[in-house]
């Protein structure tokens, strides 16, 4: 009866706190010049112009084949201004949807800072993505405007192009490929040379959206997880208390702007800091990072679970010969960081690796082990300053007890839904087009998260699990449905499950099962065009790793497959 | 087992066909880059890696993995490491 009282005094003066996190942390910033509002692009690039640092460098980009390019926070800022003017140019106006499918190339961050400016809500796009994902993503947004390049074009959206119905303009940045004169078909180059590089920025509300994600559910299409301009005061405030980020920082973020770490993370919080982003255009390799982290002076370095076990076979080894004295902060997201993983960080890197937590719907950091804070190996950490987090009751059948419209919350040690208390400045705002499905995220003044947790006696959180059959493949969900749907579609198959197998690197990779047509034969043939149908469509990233035939797949009485029976028996199988 | 790099080339190409399957590989140039020439992330990296060493017996270092960037590379490090094994 005592724990309870001082718990629920504790939670109400939490509460206080929380508020006043914000305010302090919405005064940190500056807002539109003469109280226009509050717009990211202003508070990620203009104000430190205004504010006499728009020498220093912005973005330091790494290509793949070792040039090297940098934009000062005045460069950034014209090119951006030339960006919301080229979408002026176009007719485009605030509000609608600018999408950007690109590597990580400075195209990709003035895409998105110029469209914020215009108050387009900007959506980048994973570049691994096949035709498929693209096409159900860029109709459920209604997509004005598409920005890529002429090999993306061509492979990606030419197959597609017919049944993009609201794309109006496609912008091509240029490389090796030389497009096609077409209508709609723009160049970048051609564009950004005659749009002028000064742009106002016009009022902007907090509350107006500027952030497209998709993230992936257990049934149906993705779901687009809309962002506000606000969010820019969690992804600022999450920097100082989670990434330690300072004016000046090296900052190395090393996921794709496509995911929603590498927009919050990638682009905005650092650039709000005033820190200096690296973007290396090129994929994982253990050398090239470390040679990055040594040569460039990287001081705060995000990065995922995967990456780190990656980097762990490769061993301490592979460390030593680089200097890593300018390293100040480790910190990783995506899916929880395995004990020994943090262990091995130690004798690595001489410091913690500091795992967090938060999710597309978050928009920033929720959870975190930070400096200053006793890190527990395996744990996702505490609530970050303006949050509050608790464990909801479930049933079996993951039912909420509700009490008086509000959910029972578990004690320590039990294991429930992690929810966040609604209110928090990066909170999304809906799920386009799919009210019903948005408000089933809450219960009473809650956010569900989905994710099965428990809470200890310290406050600190430990992941238990998803609700749901979504995979988490590399730190992205996946969602079955979308997997199953595109395998579907090939002519011999009957039936589609897909489920996630356990992975000691990647956490978890995309199996599928399938039951094939009457008549049709299974040999090795068959077995190449499936796989490779379904990496046309999907992409590789989404793409079933392994597929099976079987001859049938388990229902329930309804008739759906049963995921949760397929994935026992394949653990059971495989030990 | 020494192969003659024709032979190599080949198996490459096969081991290559298993994981980018949707790719066209016969007509790959073996001196293309593979991740920019196919679809291919770090996952389906590692398994081709991993597929090598099976069809091969080779141990590849992770250390060498940016030695095998295009399938002409791939035959030259697999041949080096084949005659030093035996």
């Amino acid at each position: 009866m005592w724990r309870q009282t001082s718990h629920a005094r504790r939670v109400s003066a939490q509460r206080t706190d929380n508020v006043q996190v914000w305010s302090a942390a919405r005064a940190a910033l500056d807002g539109l010049p003469h109280g226009a509002g509050l717009n990211i692009a202003h508070e990620a690039v203009d104000r430190h112009v205004l504010h006499g640092r728009g020498g220093e460098t912005a973005i330091r980009w790494l290509g793949k084949k070792g040039d090297r390019r940098e934009l000062t926070y005045e460069q950034l800022r014209d090119e951006s201004n030339r960006f919301a003017n080229l979408l002026v140019g176009l007719g485009v106006v605030p509000g609608e949807r600018v999408f950007v499918l690109l590597g990580r190339v400075p195209e990709l961050y003035v895409s998105v800072l110029g469209a914020l400016k215009h108050r387009t809500v900007v959506c980048p796009l994973f570049s691994s993505f096949g035709p498929e994902p693209i096409k159900q993503r860029v109709n459920l947004g209604s997509a004005s405007v598409l920005v890529t390049t002429a090999a993306h074009y061509a492979r990606k959206i030419v197959p597609i192009r017919s049944e993009l119905s609201t794309l109006r303009h496609v912008v091509l940045v240029s490389d090796d490929v030389a497009p096609e004169p077409e209508d709609g078909v723009m160049s970048w180059a051609l564009l950004m040379g005659e749009a002028s590089s000064s742009y106002r920025i016009g009022p902007t509300s907090p509350e107006d959206p500027a952030l497209l994600h998709f993230t992936s559910g257990t049934t149906g299409t993705p779901k687009g997880v809309v962002h506000v301009h606000e969010a820019v005061v969690a992804h600022h405030a999450t920097g100082t208390h989670v990434l330690d980020l300072r004016a000046g920082d090296i900052f190395w973020c090393t996921a794709d702007p496509g995911w929603v770490t590498g927009t919050s993370y990638g682009i905005v919080s650092p650039l709000t800091h005033g820190a200096t982003l690296i973007v290396d255009e090129a994929d994982f390799d253990v050398d090239r990072w470390y040679g990055i982290l040594q040569s460039e002076r990287v001081n705060v370095w995000y990065t995922a679970p995967t990456a780190i076990r990656m980097l762990m076979r490769a061993g301490t080894k592979a460390v030593r010969g680089h200097d890593l004295s300018a390293l100040r902060v480790v910190a990783s997201v995506g899916e929880p960081l395995n004990p020994e993983a943090v262990i091995w960080g130690r004798a690595a890197y001489g410091m913690d690796i500091l795992d967090n937590w938060w999710q597309t719907e978050t928009g920033g950091i929720m959870i975190a082990n930070r400096p200053g804070l006793a890190v527990k190996p395996g744990s996702m950490g505490v609530a970050v300053p303006g949050i509050e987090a608790q464990i909801l009751r479930r049933d079996p059948a993951g039912h909420l007890e509700m009490n008086d419209g509000e959910p029972a919350i578990e004690p320590p040690g039990v294991d429930g839904e992690l929810a966040l208390r609604v209110g928090w400045p990066s909170m999304f705002r809906a799920y386009l087009g799919m009210e019903d499905r948005y408000r089933k995220c809450f219960a009473g003044s809650w956010y569900r998260t989905g994710d099965l947790a428990r809470i200890d006696d310290d406050g600190y959180f430990w992941f238990v699990g998803r609700a749901d059959d979504v995979i988490k493949s590399a730190g992205h969900l996946i969602g079955p449905f979308e997997v199953e749907s595109a395998l579907m579609e090939h002519a011999a198959i009957a039936e589609a499950g897909v489920i996630g197998i356990p992975d000691p690197v990647i956490g978890e990779v995309v199996k599928a099962f399938v039951v094939l047509k009457q008549g049709v034969v299974d040999d090795p043939a068959l077995r190449r065009d499936l796989m490779a149908h379904a990496r046309r469509k999907l992409g590789a990233v989404i793409a079933p790793r392994e597929i099976v035939v079987r001859n049938e797949l388990p229902h329930t009485r309804s008739g759906k497959i049963m995921r949760r029976l397929l994935k026992a028996r394949e653990l059971e199988a495989h030990g | 087992m020494n192969r003659t790099s024709a032979e190599m080339d080949r198996l490459v190409r096969e081991v290559l066909s298993d994981i980018a399957a949707e790719a066209d590989i016969n007509a790959l140039p073996a001196d293309k880059d593979l991740r920019d020439a196919l679809d291919i992330d770090s996952v389906d990296f590692l398994n081709f890696i991993a597929a090598l060493h099976e069809q091969t017996g080779v141990d590849v270092p992770e250390r060498d993995y940016p030695s095998l960037t295009t399938i002409a590379r791939c035959v030259d490090y697999l041949s080096k490491a084949s005659v030093a094994d035996s």
